[in-house]
């Protein structure tokens, strides 16, 4: 499959560049990031407070099965230029990682393509670090929680 | 049973781990690999089947016996811890672009 999504995370750095290309036109893709409805299905995280604005802010929160919360986050949103930029910071509540600053640039290839550029600035190196290694740590997890219930329903 | 087959799910398991640096050294039949384990040798089959289905061992067949190798490739892949960070946010903006492909079209309706 083709590689359409980059990470670009120097060494020793403290910030990360995520990139992505979309057949989409890049008012869309601009969409599918200001409405929440668009937000919470792609995101899969429910969108509690999404201020579109210039000094807005924003919550996301996400529940398992049983309700309880596993993922919270919120930010402050600094810049909002439609169709053009979002600088804002996002914060994952209860995580130790602190506060980012996220700033996406959204451009236009051609009326129907557009370009996603989402840098993060993290505190140190070290902590973006952390943070990249999350998904990698969540998987082990993941299919250790998944051998565990499938050696539960064997015995 | 049919699980979903992905390289963590292949690393997770110590046994596995244990067989993926065996083989790294050279190519090997089922039989041999079972032999450095104390595990009965179709639950050492069962691991080697899934090592397979995540690619994470290739198997080639020399006259009657099948040698397992490791897919360098794939090991690759496992050793870089961004790669998990990247597949997330890969799946994430392939859903954000069907949802808004499927938008669009409905705008155009």
């Amino acid at each position: 499959m083709e590689r359409k999504t980059k990470i670009i995370a120097e060494d020793g750095r403290q910030d990360l560049l995520i990139t992505r290309e979309f057949d989409l036109p890049v008012e869309l893709l601009f969409k599918a990031y200001t409405q929440p409805e668009i937000v919470e299905q792609w995101m899969g995280t429910k969108v509690l407070k999404l201020e579109n604005k210039n000094h807005g802010s924003y919550r996301f929160e996400t529940s398992n099965q049983e309700g309880n919360v596993v993922f919270s986050a919120n930010g402050a949103i600094h810049e909002f230029k439609p169709n053009q930029k979002i600088v804002r910071t996002f914060e994952m509540e209860n995580a130790g990682f602190g506060a980012q600053l996220e700033v996406l640039t959204f451009e236009k290839l051609t009326d129907s393509t557009s370009k996603l550029n989402m840098q993060s600035i993290y505190q140190s190196a070290a902590q973006r670090d952390e943070m990249l290694k999350l998904p990698f740590a969540q998987g082990i997890n993941w299919a250790h929680n998944r051998l565990q219930e499938v050696a539960g329903k064997l015995k | 049973m049919n699980l979903r087959r992905d390289v963590f799910q292949a690393i997770a398991d110590p046994t596995r781990r244990a067989i993926l640096t065996l083989v790294a050294t050279q190519a090997m039949t089922a039989g041999v690999i079972a032999s450095n384990f104390d595990t009965a040798r179709p639950t050492v089959s069962k691991h080697l089947q899934i090592l397979t289905e995540c690619e994470l061992l290739k198997q080639e067949q020399s006259g009657r016996e099948i040698y397992y190798h490791i897919n360098a490739k794939k090991m690759k892949e496992v050793a870089d811890f961004i790669e998990p960070f990247r597949q997330m946010w890969d799946e994430r903006f392939n859903k954000l672009e069907a949802i808004m492909k499927q938008y669009q079209s409905k705008q155009t309706e």
